[in-house]
């Protein structure tokens, strides 16, 4: 039974500010106390760097370590568990796959298919893996509304040229869910990899990439309740084999000449070089053991239910012009008819509300929906429907010379 | 002091009628862009001037209330007036955003952003207009 109250308790942001209504857990989630704990029980009883087998201390730390891979293997479907790289957060696992895209699985006049709805961390990559190969960028049709359309992303394929496709699962400024697994099966038809931006849908929904097929997926720890510094790539083992670490150093090799010949170690090791985020890595696997608690399908079904209820209370409205009315995942995106999203935002601040204003970093997306900035309010599993109740009342009430009032 | 009814009404003035507000395609402009990485204010800013004098400053782009204010009434305050006068300005406006001490009588209309320095995440929205108008007369005075 979802009980949002028991919930609530397990967050000490939210003890420690009852009255702070949090509405960027796109941008980063809070963490439960259970996560915090491990985090400092890491640091008071266990600290020890891994894999110095010589010591208890560091070889219990390093059996959770490793065992962690097979938490989030099981977490998120993956066949093996090793599958899944530890790396520094979404932003370097979707790097590690575009850097060896670049240089290894494209060629002169392949091309990258993708989205002007991206997130910078998901196309700056893949511009330099175009620079890098001579492949080209090219972007899949969008309506107005931003709204992804399976039909036109297969015309896309016409002159089977695409030899990657990086998209969202959910897109972090509109929160639509993407038709993953057929996205999957139509650029596998036509011989292109999948690269799968998972940073806002591995915390919000049931993810299987074995089910999805997916050939990559990144994300975050720190969106989905776990601490900062660490994140996953989940690839195909035969694809993480054929490529190559980002760094080189401690730990990622296993032998090295003065020729300057190098023997990594296996996949996912290899990937890992300098010291981990070990915290991280141990806070991470009781974020997932937090969240397979509620259950996956709780989580997802709440978020629904939240997204629903605020876009049905906003549209009720006539100073709202809300701009993703499918979204799914706690991500409501909106502007104030006449107010600049930023003045706005500043306003809500005053009075303890938090969202984010701007484009989201998704910098190219007004080109689609034609609208520079927004305001984004995006939940999570502790946000309540009395907290989106008094966050309307103010969005009702506001004006411009509310807000500008707040900085007089 | 301003009062604060007239802070407000100068910078809803400024934002919705701003003076300055064009964009200029015309080659005797210089021309500066300055946008935000954490926010959307995005700014060019266009400068004519003699040897040693702003003869006219212009602005377009996107802006919350408050950058778009703040560049409006700064483009006015330095038009007309020499690099060293439009440069002592412009530090008159920073200390009234640094909470030190300032010169109300410099910055006319510009008093409406005398509570500002309260207000860390909007301080930038207030001076990245006036950056640019500053880098403008540095690369004249070169």
């Amino acid at each position: 039974m979802f009980d949002v109250n028991k919930i609530r308790n397990d967050f000490p942001m939210i003890r420690n500010h009852p009255d702070l209504i949090y509405l960027d857990s796109g941008a980063t989630s809070f963490k439960p106390q259970c996560v915090i704990d491990e985090v400092v029980k890491y640091y008071e009883w266990e600290n020890a760097n891994i894999h110095r087998g010589d010591y208890d201390i560091s070889f219990r730390v390093s059996k959770i370590y490793d065992d962690t891979r097979k938490t989030v293997a099981d977490f998120i479907g993956a066949e093996r568990p090793e599958c899944i790289v530890y790396t520094y957060g979404a932003t370097s696992s979707l790097n590690t796959v575009a850097i060896n895209a670049g240089k290894k699985f494209l060629q002169k006049g392949d091309v990258i298919l993708t989205s002007q709805v991206e997130h910078a961390s998901d196309i700056l990559p893949w511009f330099k893996a175009a620079e890098a190969s001579g492949a080209e960028i090219r972007y899949i049709p969008f309506d107005e509304h931003a709204v992804f359309n399976l039909d036109e992303y297969e015309k896309c394929f016409s002159d089977n040229r695409v030899k990657i496709v990086a998209l969202p699962y959910v897109s972090n400024v509109m929160g639509y869910i993407y038709p993953v697994k057929e996205i999957v099966k139509i650029a596998h038809e036509h011989g292109a990899l999948v690269s799968i931006d998972g940073a806002q849908a591995v915390p919000h929904l049931k993810v299987d990439v074995s089910d999805l097929d997916v050939d990559f997926l990144s994300f975050s720890s720190h969106k989905m309740l776990g601490p900062a510094g660490i994140g996953i790539l989940y690839g195909k083992f035969d694809l993480l084999e054929q490529m190559d670490p980002i760094f080189y150093g401690g730990g990622s090799n296993a032998r090295f000449y003065e020729n300057g010949e190098i023997i990594l170690q296996k996949t996912p090791e290899k990937f890992e070089a300098g010291t981990p985020c070990i915290e991280g890595v141990l806070g991470l696997r009781k974020a997932i053991e937090y969240l397979e608690s509620i259950g996956m399908d709780e989580v997802m079904e709440y978020g629904i239910e939240l997204s629903d209820y605020f876009i049905e209370k906003l549209e009720q409205l006539d100073n709202v012009e809300v701009y993703n009315r499918g979204s799914k995942a706690g991500i409501v995106t909106f502007n104030l008819k006449g107010i600049f999203a930023q003045d706005a935002a500043s306003y809500f601040n005053r009075l303890g509300i938090s969202v984010r204003t701007g484009n989201h970093c998704a910098k190219l997306l007004h080109h689609v929906i034609h609208v520079n900035e927004t305001i984004r309010a995006s939940m999570h599993i502790y946000n309540t429907k009395e907290e989106i109740d008094r966050f309307v009342d103010v969005i009702r009430d506001t004006t411009i010379e509310k807000c500008v009032d707040s900085v007089l | 002091m301003m009062d604060k009814e007239l802070k407000r009404e100068i910078m809803l003035d400024h934002y919705n009628h701003p003076n300055n507000k064009q964009t200029v395609e015309d080659d005797s402009y210089r021309s500066v862009h300055n946008a935000s990485e954490s926010c959307i204010d995005d700014i060019t800013v266009y400068m004519k001037a003699s040897e040693d004098h702003i003869e006219d400053v212009k602005f377009d782009g996107v802006g919350c209330t408050i950058c778009t204010a703040s560049t409006d009434i700064m483009c006015d305050l330095v038009t007309g007036k020499s690099f060293e006068e439009a440069k002592a300005i412009i530090q008159e406006y920073y200390n009234m955003v640094d909470d030190k001490p300032f010169d109300e009588d410099a910055l006319e209309e510009a008093n409406a952003f005398d509570t500002l320095y309260q207000q860390a995440n909007r301080i930038k929205c207030g001076t990245i207009g006036i950056h640019a108008i500053e880098e403008l007369i540095n690369e004249f005075e070169q």
